[in-house]
């Protein structure tokens, strides 16, 4: 597993290489202060969960993940507004989160309401996915089991929520969570922080920066940014008072 | 009605239905302390099984309470069915009759109850369904005190215990406030937002702690809990203060019910023992409690204080019935005559 994660996690860096291009926001995502340490996960306790770190380090929780130069991931950026009028484009491609290792994987993803969302389970052991909107987003609550091995489930949301909740309750430390809005303009910080929209059309927009342990609200930092022929760029500074 | 072996069976029955009930809300509490309540989506078959077909080797993770706590409520569903008929055929008291035809509703009602928490995902039936929980168990043990040999022999000299109705109302004052209070540690629970207030004397290093969205989002940013409940809310905070606060009107109420009772009848008469010993249990209940908030809501001692406070609530329960059954006798007794007279006795033996 650990050979995957650390695939995805190159791509996810390969892909905020920040070079900007036309129509793209780039920028970082800096976590200002000292976060709480981190807590390992009870993985152990679940003696099937537990077979599959044989040998290996037990992972923590990720609630802050922050590099050493102060980038903090798993932060979802997307276009708070400035985008009436203009044309909105079609949900592309099938997002796909893993419940693997006895972890949800990604953490933090993005999704536009009308596409397609697959949760697999990758676990020689059964999951069951059970999404927990808000009361007020819309979205509908269901809780489905996931056999090892079984095919992945299909989701469709409609309605936008930051942050749609998936969790395991048979390992009730397992969690993923979805920005959800009705376009594609929206990105998910990487390792270093940093983030990358991409083709978004010229014009002035705002741009929300939420992290969903400093903003549990679901209600982040704001900036105008201006994309012109060469993009734009904003980089976005949150604070976490800490211990 | 004298008490044959039958009865005395029958009364064992009871006491051992009563007991597994605790244990089931012991289970059910190991269930929310560990936050798996939702572990088996479907109900009443589990993972598409019977319930009662499902291997035992996917019992895993938060299943194996969860699926537990499903067929040890079959099993007590099971005995309150046999009590019931039980019951039905062999008790001569009608009230007791019907005391085991509304067990027997009620525990039809709970598993109905908990299986509707699961598949309509409705997070509040989940306090409903450990408040009736309560009662039912309160139910079992009233069946199971009225059933008993002692009930019959104590009710026969009832009238030699001194309680007052003001002590009876003091009773089911403080039987209201310990239900009110499973109530309210029953909603905290179920709100999923894990230790609104995570230290003990204080709250937040004050006696008071803030509620203002300022302080919310800086604690909520703090804190690192392993099973990511919600967010904390001022309402969260509010009602883990209100079950604090209630604690300490049980301690008071209970040490002055103790008090009363003592300066009553002295330290020898049954009603004085049951109220040292209520008030008794309500100290180690809220030492459990504390303990909860020290442990950063231990499943174990979380589930202990859940069970202990069952406890405290039948003893309160059972007290206040006693009280009553005491104080009713007390005034036919005094009524128009001041000897065992023979009306006054046959109002005792159909008791």
């Amino acid at each position: 597993m650990n050979k995957s994660i650390t695939i995805f996690v190159a791509a996810v860096a390969l892909s905020s290489v920040t070079t900007i291009s036309a129509g793209d926001i780039i920028g970082k995502i800096t976590l200002k202060g000292t976060p709480p340490a981190e807590k390992n996960l009870p993985i152990a306790s679940d003696p099937f969960c537990g077979k599959l770190y044989a040998g290996k380090p037990i992972p923590t929780t990720r609630f802050y993940l922050v590099d050493a130069h102060g980038g903090l991931a798993d932060t979802f950026v997307y276009i708070k507004s400035g985008l009436d009028g203009k044309p909105i484009p079609a949900p592309v491609g099938t997002v796909e989160i893993d419940q693997i290792g006895c972890e949800y994987l990604p953490y933090v993803f993005g999704l536009q309401t009308g596409q397609k969302l697959h949760v697999k389970n990758s676990d020689p052991l059964m999951h069951n996915i059970h999404v927990t909107p808000s009361a007020s987003s819309g979205n509908k609550e269901s809780n489905k089991a996931q056999m090892a091995g079984g095919k992945p489930y299909e989701y469709v949301f409609d309605s936008p929520e930051v942050f749609l909740r998936f969790k395991c309750d048979v390992h009730p430390w397992m969690f993923s969570y979805g920005g959800l809005v009705n376009h594609p303009y929206f990105a998910v910080s990487s390792v270093d922080g940093t983030f990358k929209i991409s083709n978004v059309p010229p014009g002035d927009y705002v741009v929300e920066a939420v992290h969903r342990k400093t903003h549990p609200r679901g209600t982040g930092v704001t900036q105008k940014v201006t994309v012109g022929p060469a993009g734009g760029k904003a980089d976005f500074s949150i604070e976490v008072s800490g211990s | 009605m004298d008490f044959s072996d039958q009865n005395r069976w029958l009364h064992r029955f009871a006491v051992i239905s009563a007991v597994a009930t605790w244990i089931l809300i012991g289970i059910g509490g190991l269930v929310t302390s560990h936050g798996v309540g939702m572990a088996v989506p479907d109900w009443p078959t589990t993972y598409g099984y019977n319930m009662f077909l499902f291997p035992p080797s996917k019992w895993v993770g938060g299943i194996f309470y969860e699926h537990s706590h499903r067929l040890f409520a079959s099993f007590v569903g099971l005995l309150t069915t046999v009590l019931a008929i039980w019951l039905w055929i062999k008790e001569d008291r009608r009230w007791i009759r019907w005391l085991g035809v509304l067990a027997f509703f009620g525990v039809v009602a709970q598993g109905v109850l908990g299986g509707l928490r699961v598949t309509l995902m409705i997070d509040s039936l989940g306090i409903f369904h450990a408040a009736l929980a309560q009662l039912f168990l309160v139910l079992l043990s009233i069946i199971a005190l009225a059933t008993s040999v002692w009930w019959k022999k104590w009710v026969m000299t009832a009238k030699t215990i001194p309680i007052t109705d003001s002590m009876w109302t003091a009773n089911a004052f403080v039987t209201f406030l310990i239900f009110g209070q499973l109530v309210l540690g029953a909603a905290m629970r179920h709100q999923h937002a894990g230790l609104a207030v995570p230290d003990f004397p204080f709250a937040y290093g004050k006696v008071w702690p803030a509620t203002d969205p300022a302080f919310l989002e800086k604690i909520n940013r703090e804190r690192i809990d392993v099973m990511d409940p919600n967010p904390i809310t001022a309402a969260h905070i509010q009602l883990h203060m209100a079950h604090r606060i209630g604690a300490l009107a049980i301690v008071i109420s209970a040490g002055w019910l103790a008090w009363r009772n003592l300066r009553a009848a002295g330290t020898s008469a049954v009603n004085s023992r049951f109220a040292i010993g209520l008030l008794g249990l309500i100290l180690v209940q809220a030492a459990f409690g504390v303990f909860t908030v020290w442990s950063n809501k231990a499943a174990d001692v979380a589930t202990g204080h859940v069970m202990i406070g069952a406890i405290c609530l039948v003893v309160s329960s059972l007290f206040c019935l006693i009280s009553a059954r005491c104080g009713s006798v007390a005034f036919t007794v005094r009524a128009p005559m001041d000897s065992e007279n023979g009306s006054a006795l046959s109002v005792l033996q159909s008791s």
